[in-house]
């Protein structure tokens, strides 16, 4: 159902200008996000998913730009609530500081960071101080934060947002939220701190939730608190959420969908369950052989990948997964970029194994054939058949 | 654990380890209270295995590391120590790191090495990597000129790198690298025991396995003994032989890491399990559920310091603090109902 998606970000590009020349950080991203629904983006530093939630956001920093692409936010239009009415924004088109980006920028699209101490900054108040985002004084209650938050985006009294903020905090499961929401983020740990910031970004109602590393920096039992408080949150208040992460754990436990990030691109995407037990790329069939499995881990060798994520300014030719990838078919991959196609069920791969054009130019047999004569799978054997 | 400690396959025994960090106030900083970072620690390692040292972040297991080597005066404890250079003739002997004399203690650091989380910070970026790997040898008069040249290519070669890395500097060398200069250096004087402390979690993925795949060659080539620190439970499981397992300064459990991750004896690992995710959507890991925070090591709680957050908890937590103690050969847990209870692991 088309009326479902929420958000459409096509062939998205964006260049940073630096000393040593341009940074491609986004080479032609694609992706659509369902209302509701959680998609997790996953991939190693340098992959661009963090660029590709602050080109959302329009909070690139000042030498990067969008030079291509669409990122189109499916707006609910709120007094029609029946209808499966919707306005469509071009964020592209929006100036980063305009009146209509402020309003979406934590008002319907909420965002948390991985550093909740450092990140408890309500990008939102921008307003004051056009082109710049306002750090958080470190001396600012957090009742101050969140109500600025709910005045600038609903319109209401100091009164009224103190009364939501008590119970955005109630909601997002603080001890004691209306001697809490004096405090300040000093006098809370890390988890309480995250907790903040997920009632700030849901203080307005978000339709999308773009969450940045939520938990990296938390311990493993805070990280399973807060990622089992935001899928309550998603139950209740139905908002989509888009998940950025390097843990492949987090992301099978979080996402409905699932994009598979490589240097700038979208090398795999499908539902969490096709990437994990019917993974089609060879750089996500790579990442998941490469991790130790807990409960199952023991001994043995891991299957690295090969080399190291290449820097940006030596991507090489063609695929730019390649020089490490264990499919790579001299004279064609070196060559030809290969573009984000479908390999069934809604499932795509930019890998040319799965180009049947290049394939069959070249005289080779595409992986569904080779599979199909002898049904060897050996990745899904190796990962999900034990799982 | 006595007689244990007699066998000569355990190459470190540790015994009542304490580390209390005084708390100053005031205008004359006076002391008022201790923050007991390490709380009666009692662990070994035997010879040529990973121990690996788990714990959420504040629960001691850095502090317990490094004070066991004695990178850190403990406030209490002893800590044994086979070493081969404390006599003349290099004969083995079975020496308490703690009571050592500064001389006697340089010596043992022949044998001991550490290596690090942070690649970038622990490497001097003025020194090359030929002189980062030489500088150990020199600080224990052992640099031989051009042997020792011949010495860092084999080790370079060992880690993966290549003679011609010699003259760069750190800067120059991605996070992974980086990791193996470090190696490389904790190599150089051919150490028996590493302590690695995080040594993978600032890593990539991929990265991250390359890297546990050469210690677990390294190990195999060089008899290495290591002690892992670490807070991610799989990578954990992995690389280890046996897992103990730290809460506030205590450690909780101890044993042969197949049984620990499949048969936790102790409450808050079977917690401390049950919060890893796993990569596979279709087998979500069961949450044991865990309230609350981990308490302040300053005013932790009385009796079993779990007890606030633990779901089996009686009367007798409340007041009576259970030592480690062993369950069953080998299995050490510190829990008054270890025997009774049936927790679930994961696998």
């Amino acid at each position: 159902m088309a009326d479902d998606i929420l958000l459409e970000v096509k062939d998205l590009k964006v260049h940073f200008n630096v000393r040593r020349g341009i940074v491609r950080a986004l080479e032609g991203v694609n992706f659509t996000i369902q209302r509701g629904k959680t998609l997790g983006i996953i991939g190693e530093s340098g992959s661009g998913k963090s660029v590709t939630a602050r080109a959302i956001m329009r909070l690139l920093a000042r030498n990067g730009q969008i030079v291509n692409g669409q990122i189109r936010f499916h707006q609910r239009l709120r007094q029609d609530s029946a209808a499966a009415m919707s306005n469509v924004v071009e964020i592209t088109e929006l100036h980063p500081d305009g009146d209509i980006m402020r309003s979406l920028r934590g008002g319907e699209i909420g965002m948390i960071f991985q550093e909740p101490m450092s990140s408890l900054t309500p990008v939102y108040t921008a307003g004051v101080h056009i082109g710049e985002a306002v750090r958080l004084h470190p001396l600012r209650k957090v009742t101050t934060q969140l109500e600025e938050s709910l005045q600038v985006h609903r319109q209401i009294s100091q009164n009224e947002a103190r009364e939501i903020a008590v119970e955005m905090l109630k909601k997002v499961g603080l001890p004691r939220p209306d001697q809490r929401v004096d405090s300040y983020p000093h006098q809370l740990s890390g988890g309480q701190r995250q907790r903040v910031m997920i009632a700030i970004a849901l203080s307005c109602n978000p339709s999308l939730l773009i969450a940045d590393e939520p938990t990296t920096a938390l311990d493993v039992t805070t990280q399973a608190q807060i990622n089992d408080l935001m899928l309550a949150l998603q139950e209740e208040f139905g908002m989509a959420i888009m998940y950025i992460t390097h843990d492949l754990g987090v992301i099978a436990e979080m996402a409905d969908d699932v994009a598979v990030m490589y240097l700038g691109r979208i090398v795999e995407s499908g539902t969490a369950d096709d990437l994990f037990y019917n993974p089609k790329h060879p750089y996500t069939r790579a990442l998941l052989q490469s991790i130790p499995k807990i409960g199952k881990a023991r001994g043995g060798r891991l299957e690295a990948i090969k080399g190291m994520v290449p820097d940006a300014f030596s991507v090489p030719q063609g695929c730019p997964f390649h020089d490490r990838c264990t499919e790579f078919m001299p004279g064609i991959c070196d060559k030809i970029e290969p573009t984000l196609l479908p390999v069934g069920n809604g499932q795509m791969a930019a890998c040319l194994l799965y180009d049947s054009q290049v394939m069959s130019e070249a005289k080779l047999i595409t992986p569904e054939k080779r599979d199909g004569q002898q049904a060897t799978g050996k990745y899904e054997v190796r990962h999900g058949a034990t799982g | 654990m006595a007689q244990l400690a007699e066998k000569a396959d355990i190459l470190l025994e540790v015994k009542g380890l304490k580390k209390y960090f005084p708390i100053h106030q005031g205008l004359l900083r006076r002391t008022v209270g201790h923050i007991k970072a390490v709380d009666d620690v009692n662990f070994f390692i035997r010879r040529g295995e990973t121990l690996g040292l788990v714990g959420e972040s504040g629960c001691g297991k850095t502090t317990a590391s490094r004070t066991a080597i004695r990178l850190y005066e403990a406030t209490a404890g002893e800590v044994y120590f086979r070493s081969r250079l404390l006599s003349a003739t290099g004969a083995e002997e079975r020496a308490n790191l703690l009571t050592l004399s500064k001389e006697q203690m340089k010596a043992v650091r022949r044998e001991i090495a550490m290596i690090f989380q942070d690649p970038i910070n622990s490497l001097n970026p003025r020194m090359s990597v030929s002189e980062i790997i030489r500088e150990p040898l020199q600080i224990h008069h052992l640099d031989k000129g051009e042997e020792t040249d011949q010495a860092i290519v084999e080790l370079l070669n060992a880690v993966g790198l290549r003679a011609e890395h010699m003259g760069r500097y750190p800067h120059e060398f991605s996070g992974g690298q980086r990791q193996r200069i470090g190696i490389a250096r904790a190599l150089a004087l051919r150490p028996t025991l590493i302590l690695l402390d995080e040594p993978v979690s600032a890593l990539d993925v991929s990265i991250q396995a390359q890297t546990l795949n050469l210690l677990q060659d390294l190990q195999k080539d060089f008899g290495l003994t290591y002690l892992f620190v670490a807070h991610d439970l799989g990578v954990v499981e992995h690389i280890s032989d046996r897992v103990a397992v730290m809460y506030v300064g205590r450690l909780v459990e101890m044993a042969a890491s197949e049984e620990l991750y499949s048969q936790p004896l102790h409450p808050y690992t079977e917690a401390l399990l049950s919060a890893v995710p796993k990569p596979d959507p279709r087998n979500p890991s069961k949450r044991v559920p865990l309230e609350g925070q981990v308490p302040d090591p300053a005013h932790p709680p009385t009796g079993c310091y779990f007890h606030p957050r633990c779901r089996y908890a009686k009367e007798i937590c409340k007041t009576d603090a259970p030592p480690l103690r062993a369950v069953r050969p080998d299995r050490y847990a510190a829990c008054h109902f270890a025997e009774e209870l049936q927790l679930i692991g994961v696998g």
